[in-house]
């Protein structure tokens, strides 16, 4: 595969990483009590972009069901048919999703098939993207995965499969999570802040260094010549 | 709907809705009062339920009615049914335990919040524990975590330092945490589902690399967590400037159910029998094991605070743990889970006995425990049962965790690792005598004051955990014929 | 009539009885010492009545519990167990008669403690004796540890925490360092830990190379109460306890229980067969035997008198080792016989320095000079203690030499022999030279030549003896280093099953 691909392909990936790296950077190198929480925060934070890349379907909406979906999918599932009508949005987005869930596969160096059904969400929404890429591009050897992961959900996969034709949700498992870990985030971050406040009241100061001076000279009367004593 | 059938959420309902409460309620005794009461009715709830799984077997609940793996599932095993009961336990002890040493060193206006934060804390290391989704783990873990924060900062009233202690526990328990959130979003990314038992499926035979990270930030993640070394830079000093209180009930809890998640995603999740978990086990967990076994001990015996101290040998004390578990045999692993439970037993006694220590003497520098024997001969007597319990002195639980640990590595035929095993426990030897000989043998320094024993409502839990030091080091019935059980039930999972 | 299985129970459970007894008597002096008497002479009984039962071919046990899956505490008595059970309740009780004389001579402080420790020491001191596997008796084995460190630095100075520092230090190192793995290793290799007659290591060992000398090493320096060099400097650092401690825990029950140990560890769990067939033990019998040698070699030049008798107990003990080491039934049983004679004899020696100490106040050899002729009885103990110690007929002591000779013999170890014989001379210049110049030799500042003072009579007016109570039991104990020689036959034929290998 041409590396420049592969590294394109991969976008996501590395923003996620770089922006992780440079939160930990932060963290470690800066002595600002302040900094080093902005830094904890632009950490936390590129692990939420990764969680909300991995969900998302590139040309799928959010995952609220748009009126009239609903009924379609009611329908759909009565009528038990396999065939699948390849629209032009649905295999665009359906491509995009195979490189969205696929990228990590491809590094795993795995069958895709089986991965790409499990990845979806119990709701059983991007499950049908796989059967869609199979049948629209009708290219590589994804086109074992539907009768794979099909019979897991059955019911829901039937129904969805119809359904498909007409909206294409993203993944929203990995967002309700993300979510979550959101509000632990901002929780840790009061605390944290509120931490700052305490300490500077308690030491009149925000800085790492200053402050370990202060408890050397509170505890030993003199700052100590240390020898890379960590924290 | 009967109230048995909802057990398995009860220790985790009570102390989440009684935690706001303490806020509301009027300060003085009644926040205590309610939070002891709580405590002894999740410790009931905890028991009841190790009485059903190892009569009955393992439970599954459903929250809500959402089957898994759709939906989040509580799954009691006897491994974890086994930390309940420590955790809970331990807090059954602790709260009553805490009213007087919590009155004399945290803010009149902030103990109910103590004990709110106390409860909260609770909670998340109960739910860590119990729950058996994934990605719950994380939540009930940010649970506990904030809620130590805050208490571990309470501290700040007798010693400033506690703030930056605390500060910097944040830091690095958020880098675990997230560590954490990674690696699930690894696996999850792989398999598509979060349900341990649905993942240990999905990830059957799945040997590739993203499963790999994954593990690996789990393990990193929770290793801060755990404070295996060299990850355990945050601990001795939240240890040492926290209240006596939170001290003891994190020192007890927290690190173990830490460990505790690393065994369920070794054995649980992953399964012991991945390719890469030999080379995880040999390269990456036995040597971290022996080095924190042996810097930490070492440190340790050159403290000058016994909170510090026994901090460290904390540290010290999870490698023994995570030895048992890179043995990577039933017995190993059984060793690694009585001596979770054993070792929470005594570090609970030990820093119980500082707190005492510390209400009456006001401090926890090791002079401070000059010819204690005489003075508070209670205190000195549980500080050196459990001592010796530290050590692994028979007729203690230490040893009992010794045994286990020195079998099983001779069972493997590395006997090179049982004596480095012991070797280790010498340099226990070294740093609870020093503290011992100072309060049998040392005479109180000139001129101090005449101090009474610790109150008797502290005396009296301190009194049931020695106790329990030395009852589960002779009747091992519960610790570890439940542990051999549970170690073959997960081993079972993983093969 | 208790049967002899409750009464090996009861042995273990009696003195931590007495010792609550004493406990609760803190404030009445006399009522605590006639508690510990009491102990004392129920438990001499009870031993008697369990040596007795052993000796008609019983062998009494007592279960008391499980504690980890196949490892029982439990108890039960063989010639070996009895005998030592038998000898350290008799002399418990005669070194307490000397304790209270001695620690009231000398106004000891924290009395009570003392007493308890006591109790805690002898009760451990018979568990070892009793236990019918290496995981009991490792755990009395640690409980007699750590019952006698308060006793070693009783004084609570900084000579006296130093030493018992050191003391526990080293003790506490080898037994969970070495004696705990090899007890751990044995149970993974044979699956239990039981002493069984011809050993239970024969068969899972058979081709195992150089394994069972790695575990007799560890055995040997991991049970460092028997003071094989080099894990032996924790005894002559013990002596900075008051000497009934000395007398009783450091000639008796705790080196005693170290060697015990060594014995019932080579005979039941390596079997004496097995360790001939693989000269498993070879390495140590030599160690043993430099041991011997070197610990009198240091003896002779401790002028203080009780470093002098600590020296000479590490030369002593290695002869049990050695016995043990040996490989064959002369040597077991020789090494048998030297636990009971030379506790007789070594006690006696330390009870006179201890009467010498309160009487007179001296600690130094070279001042006891002329002293004979003030203390008769004292020294007259002395010098039957100090004969039966290096093996001098008609005493005690003499036996279990000559059985170790024959065991030598048996062993084609000629060299073995010669260490015997050298070690023996030196025992006479260190030891029996001390009672020789108190009696015949003026006093002198010490380092001024010594002078004789001709045949001189004794003054019997100008006696200045130590009180009744600590005269009388050096006496009694020399009595029984007589009384050893007399019955040796009895108590060889007594011992002879342990060493009838299969």
């Amino acid at each position: 595969m041409d590396i420049l691909t592969f590294v394109a392909e991969r976008y996501n990936y590395w923003i996620f990483i770089t922006l992780m790296m440079m939160g930990l950077y932060i963290v470690i190198a800066r002595g600002n009590l302040i900094k080093k929480l902005i830094g904890l925060n632009v950490f936390q934070t590129s692990v939420f972009i990764y969680y909300i890349s991995i969900g998302k379907i590139a040309g799928g909406t959010a995952p609220i069901y748009v009126a009239g979906d609903m009924e379609a999918r009611a329908g759909g599932a009565g009528h038990g048919s396999v065939a699948l009508p390849g629209k032009e949005p649905l295999g665009a987005g359906a491509i995009h999703a195979d490189e969205n869930l696929h990228d990590g596969f491809d590094l795993a160096g795995n069958d895709l098939a089986t991965l790409t059904g499990r990845a979806s969400p119990p709701h059983g929404e991007p499950i049908h993207t796989a059967p869609d890429i199979g049948t629209a591009t009708g290219v590589n050897d994804i086109l074992a995965a539907p009768q794979l992961k099909i019979e897991d959900h059955a019911a829901a996969a039937s129904a969805a499969v119809h359904a498909a034709a007409d909206v294409i949700y993203s993944n929203p498992f990995p967002h309700v999570l993300i979510l979550t870990a959101i509000v632990v985030g901002i929780a840790t971050t009061a605390v944290g802040l509120a931490l700052v406040v305490r300490i500077r009241e308690a030491y009149g100061t925000i800085e790492e260094d200053e402050l370990e001076a202060a408890d050397d000279i509170a505890e030993f009367g003199h700052i100590p010549h240390k020898l890379g004593s960590g924290a | 709907m009967t109230l048995a059938a909802q057990l398995p959420v009860l220790p985790i309902i009570i102390p989440l809705v009684a935690a706001p409460l303490t806020i509301l309620m009027p300060s003085g005794r009644i926040p205590h009062l309610w939070a002891t009461l709580v405590s002894w009715a999740v410790f009931a709830a905890c028991a009841a339920l190790l009485h059903s799984v190892a009569t009955v077997g393992p439970i599954s609940y459903h929250m809500g009615d959402w089957g898994p793996p759709v939906g989040i599932e509580y799954r009691i095993d006897l491994a974890n049914a086994l930390v309940l009961t420590l955790v809970s336990g331990i807090a059954a002890l602790v709260f009553p335990f805490s009213y007087e040493s919590v009155r004399s060193e945290i803010d009149e206006q902030q103990i109910n919040l103590f004990y709110a934060a106390l409860l909260i804390c609770m909670v998340g290391l109960l739910g860590v524990t119990i729950t058996g989704d994934a990605f719950n783990v994380f939540v009930f873990l940010e649970i506990c975590s904030l809620a130590t924060y805050a208490l571990v900062a309470m501290g700040a009233r007798t010693d400033r330092r506690a703030l930056t202690a605390a500060f910097n526990y944040l830091v690095m328990g958020t880098i675990g945490a997230t560590f954490f959130v990674i690696g699930l979003g690894l696996l999850y990314q792989a398999t598509g589902t979060l349900n341990m038992a649905d993942l240990k499926i999905q990830l059957a035979d799945r040997n590739n690399r993203m499963v790999e990270a994954g593990f690996a930030f789990i393990l990193v993640g929770m290793g801060l967590k755990a404070a295996m070394f060299p990850m355990h830079l945050w601990m001795p000093n939240a240890y040492a400037h926290a209240p006596s209180v939170v001290s003891a009930f994190i020192a007890a809890t927290a690190t173990k159910v830490a460990v505790y998640v690393i065994i369920r995603f070794i054995y649980t999740v992953i399964g012991a029998d991945f390719d890469f978990a030999e080379a995880a086990f040999n390269y990456l967990l036995m040597p971290m094991a022996f080095a924190g076994m042996f810097f930490a001990s070492i440190v340790a015996v050159f403290q000058d605070d016994v909170k510090r101290m026994l901090a460290y040998s904390s540290v010290g004390q999870i490698g023994y743990m995570l030895l048992g578990i890179s043995f990577a045999t039933e017995q190993g692993l059984t060793a690694s889970l009585v001596h979770l439970f054993n070792h929470g037993l005594m570090k609970g006694a030990l820093f119980m006995a500082a707190a005492c220590v510390m209400l009456r003497i006001g401090s926890h520098s090791c002079s401070a425990y000059a010819g204690l024997a005489r003075r508070m001969p209670v205190t000195t007597a549980a500080f050196i049962i459990s001592g010796l319990s530290l050590i692994g002195v028979p007729l203690t639980v230490g040893f009992i965790s010794k045994w286990q640990l020195l079998t099983a590595a001779f069972d493997s035929d590395r006997a090179w690792a049982g004596f480095l095993i012991v070797a280790s426990s010498l340099l226990g030897v070294i740093y609870v005598g020093r503290v011992i000989e100072m309060m049998i043998l040392k005479p109180a320094p000139e001129g101090a004051a005449d101090v009474k024993e610790a109150p008797l409502s502290m005396l009296i839990p301190m009194a049931i955990l020695v106790a329990a030091n030395v009852y589960f080091g002779v009747n091992t019935e519960l610790t570890v014929d439940l542990a051999e059980r549970a170690a073959h039930a997960l081993m079972g999972v993983a093969r | 009539m208790i049967s002899p299985g409750a009464a090996v129970a009861l042995s273990v459970a009696l003195p931590f009885a007495g010792m609550i007894a004493i406990w609760l008597l803190d404030r009445a002096p006399n009522l605590r010492e006639a508690a510990t008497l009491l102990t004392g002479a129920i438990l001499i009984a009870l031993t008697i009545g369990v040596f007795l039962a052993v000796g008609d071919g019983a062998r009494p046990g007592y279960f008391v519990l499980t504690v980890v899956g196949g490892l029982p505490i439990e108890f039960q008595a063989e010639p070996l167990g009895a005998m030592f059970a038998v000898l350290a309740s008799i002399l418990w009780f005669v070194n307490s008669l000397y304790s209270i004389g001695y620690m009231r001579g000398h106004h000891e402080k924290h009395q009570t403690r003392f007493y308890m420790s006591f109790a805690v020491a002898i009760a451990a001191a018979i568990g070892v004796a009793y236990a019918a596997n290496l995981f009991t008796l490792f755990i009395f084995y640690e409980i007699l540890t750590l019952s006698t460190f308060p006793l070693v630095a009783h004084k609570g100075d900084d000579a006296a925490r130093k030493g018992g520092r050191v003391y526990l230090g080293i003790l506490m190192g080898t037994s969970i360092g070495l004696f705990l793995p090899a007890i751990v290793w044995v149970y993974s290799i044979a699956g239990t830990t039981d002493f069984t007659p011809g050993g239970i290591l024969a068969a899972p060992l058979e081709d195992a190379g150089a394994l069972p000398m790695i575990l007799m090493g560890l055995f040997a320096f991991g049970i460092a109460k028997a003071a094989l060099m080099p894990v032996h400097p924790w005894l002559p650092n013990a002596m900075v306890a008051p000497t009934p401690v000395s007398a009783f825990l450091h000639a008796v029950a705790v080196v005693k229980a170290g060697v015990f140990s060594i014995l019932k560890v080579a005979i039941y769990i390596f079997g004496i067969d097995f360790l001939d067939a693989t000269d498993a033990s070879a390495p140590y019998m030599w160690i043993a035997a430099v041991s011997i040698l070197l610990a009198s070699a240091i003896a002779m030049h401790q002028d203080n008198l009780k470093a002098r008798l600590a020296y000479s107990t590490v030369s002593q003990l290695s002869y049990v080792t050695l016995g043990a080491m040996l490989a064959t039934q002369m040597g077991a049983i020789g090494g048998a016989m030297q636990i009971a004679a030379h506790a007789a004899g070594k006690m006696t020696l330390f009870m006179c320095a201890g009467a010498i100490y309160v009487a007179a106040h001296k600690t130094l050899v070279s001042e006891l000079r002329g002293l004979g002729r003030k203390m008769p009885f004292t020294f007259i103990a002395f010098f039957i203690g100090a004969m039966s110690i290096v093996g001098l007929p008609p005493m005690g002591g003499s036996w279990p030499k000559f059985l170790l000779m024959l065991g030598a013999a048996d062993a084609g170890q000629l060299a073995v022999i010669g260490v015997l014989i050298v070690s023996s001379l030196l025992n006479v210049a260190y030891l029996l030279s001390i009672p020789v110049q108190a009696f015949y030799l003026d006093p002198a500042e010490a380092g001024a030549k010594p002078k004789g003072s001709g045949a001189k009579a004794i003054d019997w007016r100008n006696i200045h003896e130590a009180p009744i109570l600590c005269v009388a039991p050096p006496l009694i104990t020399a009595l029984f280093a007589l009384l050893l020689f007399i019955f040796a036959d009895p108590l060889y034929a007594y011992l002879a099953p342990i060493a009838e290998a299969r």
